[in-house]
């Protein structure tokens, strides 16, 4: 804290000191209502499911399912279910982002390509991927590849888009000294326009985490016998809203925690590039 | 002094044509253009905006092919020209050493040789203590000197300049350009300059010439001589031959504003 060191130093001066207490009281304000509201709201869901204001069969409570996650650890399928769903989505955001790179990449070598391409991509894009998913189950039964392949198609398209939209910011001038050098089409993409774009394909990999988990949940809502998705749907279809809610308890959770890891190695790369 | 006489050609424009081809019109940028280019001396080009200068440096520099006419460069080839751009194009990923290295590594001619070379200028120059910093940690001024050295690093016959110091503010800008045309001339390289700025073009140069509007051919060239009697900008700026220059320079470019262009 080299704010603490100075501020005992007394190296501000007092009108400084006053602008750093009323920002320290500011931030504090935020955090106690960020976390104010939630607490407040599973106090007030807990409350009137005690005293029966609402039916907690279905909406069950915070207690309930507390005792959901309790039993579902015992059981083993807590873990084993977050394991499915995580190492689908892990897959399918690094695999996602790695192929859009790759398209964009074929893509943009050729402008002849990128024209005829470009009107096929924006219909693709618009098309709900989610409408695919019989054919998936067709085609590649009900297995972890389904899964995988729902998420690329929610994922890839997206992702072409995004980083194409990167490489053909990259400006001019420096495209044009890099012929001024003789360099090779190659050597563009790849000391040029690949480096000038590492913050976008991160940034494309952080949406992908949620593009991702749609793909993933909607996959094992379609076909899965494993998995939180699968977990959601089973407990709506037996009515057990305990379940149903804990299951998307566990998706918030590991979304978040997905989330704030890419977000963090996109952050580490920002502070080392400065 | 007449630098016709005691310098030998290393460029010559013959009939130099090029045309835009947009789907609604066609335009005539430069139109029988000659030009001979001597070697070591510095040409600035001058002219109304939108008269085809930066068009005529990428002609030169073979990076688009001219319509007609012909650009024959002496003895070398368009690999051993260097060009200079409006902005300095570091990349921001690469330190300023990778940096000046950056067209040695393009051309694949990068080994110990070559880069002690490239070292060598960044020392010479004032810029070693710099090598390792990132090009965000360094001045507008300084980054273009890099920009010029990883140009000079390629060891050119010839540089183009394309308005290196428009982007740069008033008081740098005058710095910059001394201390790059006292690179170049230090170096012994020849140098085609592109500005509007009158007053640069004067201070900087051999020769000047005037473009006139489109479609573009050589009006006029000036030979620039202060007959050894001013040095730095700052003499060159208040020699009573600057003015008459600026004067000549200026009532040039004012007919030309004032032709009407067909």
């Amino acid at each position: 804290m080299k704010i603490r060191e100075r501020l005992d130093k007394k190296t501000f001066s007092d009108e400084h000191i006053k602008y750093l207490n009323n920002q320290k009281r500011h931030f504090f304000k935020v955090k106690f209502f960020q976390i104010g509201i939630i607490i407040l709201f599973f106090v007030l869901w807990e409350f009137f499911a005690r005293f029966k204001l609402i039916d907690p069969f279905i909406t069950s409570s915070p207690f309930r399912i507390w005792n959901m996650l309790i039993s579902l650890n015992h059981s083993g399928e807590l873990w084993m279910n977050i394991y499915y769903t995580t190492f689908e989505t892990i897959v399918g955001f690094l695999l996602g982002t790695l192929m859009g790179v790759i398209l964009a990449a074929l893509i943009w070598f050729s402008d002849f390509v990128y024209k005829v391409i470009e009107p096929y991509l924006v219909v693709l894009n618009a098309l709900p991927k989610v409408a695919l998913g019989p054919i998936i189950i067709v085609w590649l039964g009900s297995g972890m590849s389904a899964i995988v392949v729902m998420t690329l198609l929610v994922s890839v398209i997206i992702s072409v888009i995004n980083i194409l939209v990167g490489f053909k910011s990259v400006s001019e001038e420096k495209v044009l000294l890099m012929k001024s050098f003789g360099a090779s089409k190659l050597q563009i993409l790849l000391k040029l326009i690949i480096p000038a774009n590492i913050s976008v394909i991160l940034s494309t990999l952080k949406i992908n985490v949620g593009m991702s988990l749609i793909g993933v949940i909607t996959g094992e809502f379609l076909v899965s016998s494993q998995g939180i998705g699968y977990l959601i749907v089973y407990g709506g279809q037996v009515f057990k809203l305990d379940l149903v809610m804990a299951g998307i308890l566990i998706l918030l959770v590991v979304a978040s925690i997905m989330y704030l890891c890419v977000s963090n190695i996109e952050k580490l790369y920002l502070k080392r590039k400065r | 002094m007449d630098i016709k006489k005691d310098k030998k050609i290393i460029l010559e424009i013959k009939n130099l044509s090029l045309n835009y081809h947009t789907l609604k019109s066609e335009t005539a940028a430069i139109k029988n253009m000659n030009l001979d280019i001597y070697d070591k001396e510095f040409l600035s080009i001058v002219g109304p905006s939108g008269c085809g200068k930066s068009t005529f440096l990428s002609l030169v520099a073979g990076l688009i092919s001219a319509s007609g006419g012909k650009i024959n460069l002496k003895n070398f080839s368009f690999s051993e020209i260097g060009y200079m751009f409006q902005r300095d194009c570091l990349f921001p990923w690469k330190r300023i050493k990778e940096n000046a290295l950056l067209g040695l590594e393009i051309k694949r001619i990068l080994n110990k040789k070559s880069e002690s070379a490239a070292l060598d200028l960044l020392k010479k120059y004032d810029l070693k203590k710099f090598e390792n910093y990132y090009p965000n940690q360094l001045s507008g001024g300084m980054r273009q000197k890099v920009a010029l050295i990883r140009t000079l690093a390629i060891n050119p016959r010839i540089l183009l300049l394309d308005e290196p110091f428009s982007a740069l503010d008033y008081q740098t800008r005058i710095d910059i350009s001394e201390q790059i045309r006292n690179i170049i001339k230090n170096e012994k390289k020849t140098a085609v300059l592109v500005t509007h700025d009158i007053s640069e073009a004067i201070c900087l140069s051999d020769r000047v010439a005037i473009f006139s509007k489109r479609p573009s051919k050589i009006k006029k060239i000036f030979n620039i001589d202060f007959g050894g009697e001013a040095g730095t900008f700052h003499e060159k700026r208040r020699h009573a031959k600057f003015n008459e220059y600026f004067d000549k320079i200026w009532s040039e470019l004012k007919n030309e504003d004032s032709r009407k262009t067909r």
